[in-house]
């Protein structure tokens, strides 16, 4: 409740003064869509706190092996005297939590589950990070293409699209996974996780540029009849002037919210199919596989089941928050 | 009205020849049906049969209801559309069906205003780089560079020349259809088409915007077809007028002799709508309300296409199309009936 009433004075005894200082120092000095949106952007402290949950994860994956070191064990370490014998779940209370082991241990081998889920944030960023860009980099080159040319080019990429969109993802997602998972030797040189990581992008990325292809498609349908179009034609501008300099600089907005509002389906989509068993390789950690190994244990240890739980839900919270956030300072309806 | 070996005629002529000879010139869009085999079922004729001169320096206004191809026309003078058929010679040269790429050198004397503010300004660019695109694109050197071209572009359209690094949304209507003007003037053109550039401006503005133009008329020596729907803005800045129904001119002539002395029916009916800014004249102003709607392109009545609303209509005008002919010096009407009509 206080955090408007701290907004406002700031914002309002800040603005004069830029006010002031733009003119003093400069007579007129254009304000861009860009900086607006910044500015819209920082007054919204709940998307500014994903933004701040976010960079925080990604400095935990980035030096995930420094913090391990600092503060926990290695990841595959196992560590049965902390485990009941006869149960093998954590001895101690609460899932084993204790200074040395700051979320406890897993049941069976007595993992270090601060250290596993550091090491999981990598996998899951990596994997929904890439994902989102190889399908924002098909869709935004697809869906210009279908919008800007029409006629049969729109056919085919938009019949294209439609097939993916019914494609039964999870069921060839899952297969694919079981031939990857239990694949010996090298594909394409790359064998073990970061094969499993590999497939896990491609199928996640590939399967998703539609949707942002079709947001793309319309966006450039709508923008290619505006006269400014016209105006550059006029002038004599070529089709690689209109698609790069008219049009894609008006796509940057809706492109830029909806990736931010894909990562975080996509973290989920890794973690559902590593919870399945189809994800990232054993033993290499995953938030997804976790969960899945907390399903056996989960009536007498519950502290495995939640911490990655809780993991994930933070997560993608941050970039849920984030990109509504991002989608109001984008959006030039919002009159703030 | 002939168009003859242009090059030598205009070196005859020493520069009175037409700077722009439109004939016959049409625009069909096809319809089609079906999903993959996809068949043409008719054709919406937006522009059917338009020809007339224009003059260097001399504006000519074209008026008309809403959808009876002023803004297919005018996109067809500036080659944003491939027309049909008919021809269209600019300068002595027939650009009808010039390539891209063979149009764009063209393109710096050819250039168009765009009636609606808010759209014809790309919202992420700067006022500089929009006014500055004309000298890139068309890779034109300034001397002192293009950001001081811009500055004085601005100047000249009576903007403040600082506001280089604002965006359009910063600016109003008004200043929005100037940055506009600036834009169509870099290059100094020989020709602007002008389509419908104050209709969406408020009534004071439109006056300015209106003034504007006539005095860079008079600066650069600048041919305007000035294309709109307000009767009174055309008369006030045409030399010529041209009164178009569903994609033909019905009637073209010098602004006075057409709104003093108009001929066709559909004129008198266009300008005894116009309101008189005199109470007793207003009071006893004859108007003509035309009845129905303007009939669909698609499938335009036969013979004379303003018969179905016509009150003169009789046999001739079903079965014969009027040609466009010339019933006083520099007056040209088509219709079976003309009739001089005094309207206040």
């Amino acid at each position: 409740m206080t955090a408007p009433l701290d907004v406002e004075p700031s914002a309002l005894s800040a603005d004069p003064d830029a006010v002031t200082n733009a003119e003093s120092s400069k007579a007129v000095e254009g304000r861009s869509l860009k900086q607006i949106a910044w500015m819209r952007l920082k007054r919204d402290k709940v998307a500014l706190g994903g933004a701040v949950v976010i960079v925080l994860l990604i400095l935990i994956a980035v030096f995930a092996p420094l913090i391990v070191k600092a503060l926990g064990h290695p990841p595959n370490d196992f560590h049965e005297d902390l485990l009941d014998p006869t149960l093998l779940t954590p001895k101690h209370k609460y899932g084993g939590i204790n200074g040395s082991y700051l979320l406890g241990v897993e049941p069976v081998n007595g993992r270090d589950i601060f250290s596993r889920i550091v090491y999981g944030a990598r996998i899951s960023l990596l994997t929904a990070f890439l994902a989102t860009v190889l399908s924002v980099t098909i869709g935004t080159v697809l869906g210009i293409t279908a919008g800007f040319f029409g006629g049969w080019v729109d056919g085919l990429i938009s019949r294209t699209m439609d097939i993916l969109l019914a494609f039964p993802l999870l069921v060839f997602a899952i297969s694919i996974g079981t031939v990857i998972q239990t694949a010996n030797g090298a594909v394409l040189g790359l064998s073990g996780t970061s094969l499993s990581v590999a497939t896990l992008i491609f199928i996640i990325g590939f399967f998703n540029w539609p949707y942002i292809g079709r947001i793309v498609r319309g966006q450039t349908l709508s923008l290619r009849e505006k006269e400014f179009v016209d105006a550059a034609r006029s002038l004599g501008a070529s089709n690689g002037h209109i698609i790069f300099k008219q049009l894609l600089p008006n796509l940057a907005a809706p492109v830029l919210v909806y990736s931010t509002l894909i990562i975080p389906s996509n973290i989920l989509f890794e973690a559902a199919l590593s919870f399945l068993g189809v994800g990232v390789r054993r033993p290499t950690p995953s938030w997804g596989s976790m969960l899945s190994d907390a399903v056996a244990t989960y009536s007498i240890d519950p502290i495995f089941m939640i911490v990655p739980g809780v993991a994930l839900l933070i997560t993608v919270m941050a970039f849920n928050l984030l990109g509504d956030g991002l989608r109001d300072a984008l959006d030039p309806r919002a009159g703030r | 009205m002939t168009a003859t070996a242009p090059d030598a005629a205009a070196a005859l002529a020493g520069g009175s020849q037409p700077l722009l000879q439109v004939e016959g010139l049409q625009k069909y869009f096809p319809v089609n049906r079906g999903i993959i085999f996809q068949k043409q079922v008719g054709a919406v004729k937006a522009v059917d049969g338009l020809s007339f001169n224009v003059n260097k320096g001399e504006t000519l206004g074209v008026v008309g209801e809403t959808g009876c191809g002023k803004s297919t026309m005018g996109r067809l003078l500036t080659r944003l559309l491939e027309p049909s058929g008919g021809s269209i010679r600019f300068d002595g040269r027939d650009i009808t069906h010039l390539s891209r790429a063979g149009m764009r050198p063209l393109r710096k004397d050819i250039q168009i205003i765009f009636q609606d503010p808010y759209s014809s300004l790309n919202p992420r660019h700067t006022i500089g780089t929009i006014v500055g695109a004309p000298f890139r694109l068309q890779k034109v050197q300034t001397d002192s560079g293009v950001k001081k071209a811009v500055q004085d572009l601005l100047a000249l359209v009576g903007l403040n020349p600082e506001h280089y690094n604002r965006y359009p949304h910063e600016f109003s209507g008004g200043q929005r259809q100037r940055i506009g003007i600036a834009r169509a003037l870099a290059l100094r053109p020989k020709m602007i088409v002008c389509d419908e550039p104050v209709s969406a401006l408020d009534v004071s503005i439109q006056a300015q915007v209106i003034n504007l133009l006539d005095d860079l008329q008079d600066e650069f020596d600048l041919t305007y077809v000035f294309i709109a729907h307000d009767l009174s803005v055309v008369r006030h800045i045409s030399d010529r007028v041209a009164v178009m129904y569903l994609g033909k001119i019905v009637e073209i002539g010098d602004r006075i002799s057409l709104y003093e002395h108009p001929m066709h029916p559909y004129t008198h009916a266009l300008l005894s709508a116009v309101p008189v800014p005199d109470p007793v004249k207003e009071s006893k102003r004859e108007r003509i309300l035309l009845t129905g709607d303007v009939p669909s392109p698609l499938n335009p009545p036969p013979a004379c296409r303003f018969h179905t609303r016509c009150w003169k209509a009789q046999a001739i005008c079903k079965q014969v199309e009027p040609p466009l002919v010339q019933i006083q010096p520099g007056h040209e009407v088509a219709c079976h009936f003309p009739e001089e009509r005094v309207l206040v």
